[in-house]
């Protein structure tokens, strides 16, 4: 077939099409809907959540994982571009990392080193490391949809950061039924639950991203 | 090919008519896009066994399966370029190339080879692959120069289901690429 003809074609098919926009703001309102409804019929929220509010570290917990969760949605949002590189993308990455590691340092200067070991293992760890893959794994499929609706030129990677995102939707969830609140707790279970969807979502992305 | 239309506000300009509806600027904006994808993928292309017009075809079928990535506001060429580099990469590497994809600095070097003839064989195979009635819609515009209203009239089928039956064929032709 001759590339004029190509043409022909292509222009004979030439109707409006939803754009990026829309995929992404769907996958975030589902995702966030399935991980939060998720996390409330299964775990539910813990019962003194009131006094919690009136805490520091319980609402930090979710400063953490929002600014996550906004900074990843914006990166995939970026990485489903095909002239994007991983460098336009990822630094954004760098804000809750930093946010946490921030929160860990005022924790090791009011916490006496004696308490530090129980803080950071806490009693939920386990639950961590199995409800926030768990309330992920939808939030993770609505963002490779959106993803795939895109046009990623790293699919791995931006599989990763889809994954990144899905963990960071469910921690946030995970963090209103937790009641470890010490960002030590945060800062050993927190990156290594989301490490496991971020590990899936790569994998996924290798797949179901490709174009 | 003799569009002269090559100016990157230009093609920007005729994407933005297109996602408007404009057809006729749309096939403008394409065969302008084909235009500077050409030499760019040649350059690229010399020496790899990779047939150039093979790869602007396949870059035309992901840019317009694809045309919602690009932001209205931004220039066309960059991304239309890194549609043709992904393009690429995935054509050497379906050759069994292990060519790393960054290879835009060593290419600048190499010379461009002289125009090639549109001696495209990659698409007529996929088409070979699609079912009678799908090969039928692509094949009534693309050989005949029909519009979707005639070909609809010809089969005797809605002309919103045979939009619908092209814009699937076209899916399936950019999935099977080079792959059959």
């Amino acid at each position: 077939m001759r590339t004029d003809d190509l043409v022909s074609v292509l222009a004979a098919d030439a109707t409006p099409r939803p754009g990026m926009e829309r995929a992404f703001a769907l996958a975030l309102v589902a995702g966030a809907v399935a991980a939060v409804g998720g996390m409330l019929v299964a775990l539910g929220v813990r019962t003194d959540v009131g006094a919690a509010l009136e805490t520091v570290r319980f609402p930090w917990k979710f400063v953490v994982t929002l600014a996550l969760a906004a900074t990843a949605v914006v990166a995939v949002r970026r990485l489903a571009r095909p002239e994007t590189r991983p460098r336009d993308a990822l630094p954004l990455l760098a804000l809750s990392p930093a946010l946490l590691a921030l929160s860990v340092v005022a924790e090791l200067a009011v916490v006496s080193a004696d308490v530090w070991a129980m803080r950071a293992l806490g009693k939920n760890g386990l639950v961590c490391l199995t409800a926030v893959p768990a309330l992920a794994a939808l939030p993770l499929v609505a963002m490779l949809a959106a993803l795939r609706h895109g046009a990623p030129s790293r699919p791995t990677i931006s599989g990763a950061v889809a994954g990144l995102a899905s963990g960071a939707l469910a921690a946030t969830a995970y963090a209103a039924h937790c009641t470890d609140d010490s960002p030590l707790f945060v800062a050993l279970w927190y990156p290594a639950a989301i490490a496991i969807v971020t590990t899936a979502g790569a994998l996924a992305g290798r797949v179901f991203a490709r174009w | 090919m003799g569009s002269t239309v090559g100016d990157d506000a230009e093609i920007a300009d005729l994407m933005r008519a297109a996602n408007a509806g404009d057809a006729r600027a749309y096939a403008t904006a394409l065969s302008a896009i084909a235009g500077r994808v050409r030499p760019w993928l040649a350059r690229r292309c010399a020496g790899r066994g990779v047939d150039v017009e093979d790869l602007v075809q396949e870059t035309l079928l992901a840019v317009h399966l694809k045309r919602h990535t690009w932001q209205p506001d931004a220039p066309v060429m960059p991304w239309a370029h890194a549609i043709a580099r992904h393009k690429l990469a995935d054509a050497l590497r379906r050759r069994g190339a292990s060519v790393p994809v960054d290879i835009d600095d060593l290419a600048e070097t190499l010379p461009a080879p002289t125009t090639d003839p549109c001696r495209a064989v990659d698409l007529a195979r996929a088409l070979g692959t699609l079912a009678d009635r799908p090969r039928r819609i692509v094949e009534g515009i693309a050989v005949e120069g029909l519009s979707v209203r005639e070909v609809a009239q010809r089969l005797g089928a809605n002309e919103t289901a045979v939009r619908v039956a092209l814009h699937r064929a076209l899916k399936t032709l950019s999935a099977r690429f080079g792959r059959s």
